[in-house]
């Protein structure tokens, strides 16, 4: 087994406590004082403290990994608490960095946790995970994705990943010596749209909790060099049908930053590479779209304004402003519903579908379309603060 | 008959179906019989000028039908195809 990780064991000690502690490892002869120390002395970065970082993190810090890394720029809120288990209801509006270390410091003193509060860029990728001896990408977009990977590449760090939807999530180790990355895979990222995130999608709570653990399984087997990790493998995980099925990865020869020839050898703007998609860009304001006050004052003087609502019909049972509803992917072949002589109102959740549901329609000759800046959540703050949001 | 597995993503253009069934001889032509079966499902698989689309993955059982004859890879009865797109979520 070719793994680029080498910690040294030999730098660091156990005191009685620990070693109490750690007692159901030091009895395993695929752990024991030997391994217990290698834990102790690998660093590992794990690049996002949600869905999948929350059990990482936890389980890294409970085996006794002596240096956790975590990455992350955001706040905790009451949508994250369904599945982002490090984080309890008090946390909500405080760092994730903060309520995270907290918590794995109380669960075990011992471990040196690095905050890292910033957002993984091109600019400072390569110099943080030269720190680490592991990367553990727990990122929810397609941009961090590629970034992460091609960073272990040029660093020469193994990265164990894991994505999620809904039901469904994909494991493996990528960036290994011999082994492929995430690009021998995926050489390229969907185009921006086909394929919905987790804040369109949805996700199963219970699945980063499963797709997590399984990633930090494959961190503390890279660390022990035990066992047999999922690299060349990549995992499939069904919740739905409870089905584990593993197909067979190969190193890409032609690989444009793991192959022989490789054309990528240094981090490139990868939103630009991803065209820009991804929960966490925000939607860009055009003159076409619509504010939420000035819809609700032109509805209240009575105007001929048609309300259309791109969601889907279960978001529409949560809250809705009365739109006509046609989900977005049905909307071409329901565009005859709609007046292209109307003034039509696109609104969705944020208004990133809706913005989508506007340029077709726009595409397909309707004149008068805004898209409703904010969507309907920006209505529940701002118009409707009864209204429940999601 | 050969089965398609189908993606969580993609299911919302095979109605709600989790596998398809299809009759064919390879991969292409297994292909071919979905889209035709479930015409929504073309433009995620398909670029405008009908190539398989770079980000979605095909297996046949465990291999990569890239690395195998890719669309005129043999098919026969009992074989599973999968359809694996990249799914970026995890927070």
């Amino acid at each position: 087994m070719a793994t680029a990780i080498d910690v040294k064991p030999e730098t660091v000690t156990l005191n009685n406590d620990e070693i109490l502690r750690y007692s159901r490892h030091l009895i395993m002869p695929e752990v024991g004082m030997e391994g217990q120390l290698k834990l102790k002395a690998a660093k590992v970065l794990c690049v996002g403290a949600g869905g999948l970082g929350s059990p990482l993190a936890l389980y890294l810090g409970a085996a006794g990994v002596g240096t956790l890394g975590i990455v992350d720029f955001d706040v905790v809120d009451f949508t994250n608490l369904q599945r982002q288990i490090i984080h309890t209801t008090a946390d909500v509006g405080r760092k994730k960095l903060d309520s995270a270390a907290e918590k794995i410091k109380a669960i075990n003193p011992f471990v040196n946790i690095r905050k890292i509060d910033t957002r993984l860029s091109s600019e400072n990728a390569l110099e943080l995970f030269k720190e680490f001896d592991i990367i553990a990408d727990g990122t929810d977009n397609f941009p961090t994705r590629y970034l992460t990977n091609d960073a272990c590449v040029l660093s020469g760090k193994p990265n164990v990943y894991a994505s999620i939807f809904r039901f469904e999530g994909q494991a493996s180790v990528f960036a290994t010596k011999d082994g492929p990355c995430y690009r021998c895979l995926y050489p390229e990222p969907p185009p921006p749209g086909l394929v919905p995130s987790c804040a369109e999608g949805g996700v199963l709570g219970i699945l980063p909790g499963l797709l997590g653990v399984i990633q930090a399984t494959e961190v503390i087997k890279l660390i022990l060099k035990t066992g047999d990790p999922l690299i060349g493998r990549l995992l499939l995980v069904d919740a739905l049908g409870m089905k584990f099925r593993e197909l067979k990865l190969r190193k890409n020869p032609d690989c444009p930053v793991c192959g022989k020839n490789p054309t990528i050898k240094e981090l490139i703007d990868y939103n630009e590479f991803c065209g820009i998609r991804g929960e966490e860009m925000p939607v860009e304001t055009t003159n076409a779209d619509i504010s939420v006050e000035e819809l609700k004052r032109r509805l209240d003087a009575g105007d001929d304004l048609f309300v259309l609502d791109v969601r889907e019909p279960h978001e529409y049972q949560i809250c809705n402003i009365n739109g006509h509803l046609i989900p977005l992917g049905d909307l071409p072949k329901r565009v005859n519903e709609l007046d292209p002589n109307k003034e039509i109102v696109a609104h969705c959740r944020s208004g990133a579908r809706s913005a989508k549901a506007a340029d077709f329609l726009r595409n397909a000759g309707f004149h008068n379309v805004h898209n409703l800046a904010g969507g309907i959540l920006a209505w529940a703050d701002r118009i409707d603060p009864k209204m429940a949001k999601y | 008959m050969t089965k398609i597995h189908i993606p969580t993503p993609l299911r919302q253009y095979t109605g709600k179906q989790a596998a398809v069934e299809v009759k064919a001889s390879n991969i292409g032509e297994a292909l071919s019989g979905l889209v035709t079966s479930h015409p929504d499902l073309r433009r995620h698989l398909y670029t405008d000028e009908g190539k398989l689309r770079a980000f979605v993955n095909v297996y046949l059982n465990d291999e990569d039908v890239r690395y195998l004859q890719k669309e005129a890879t043999s098919v026969s009865d009992g074989d599973n195809i999968s359809i694996v797109p990249s799914i970026a979520g995890g927070r």
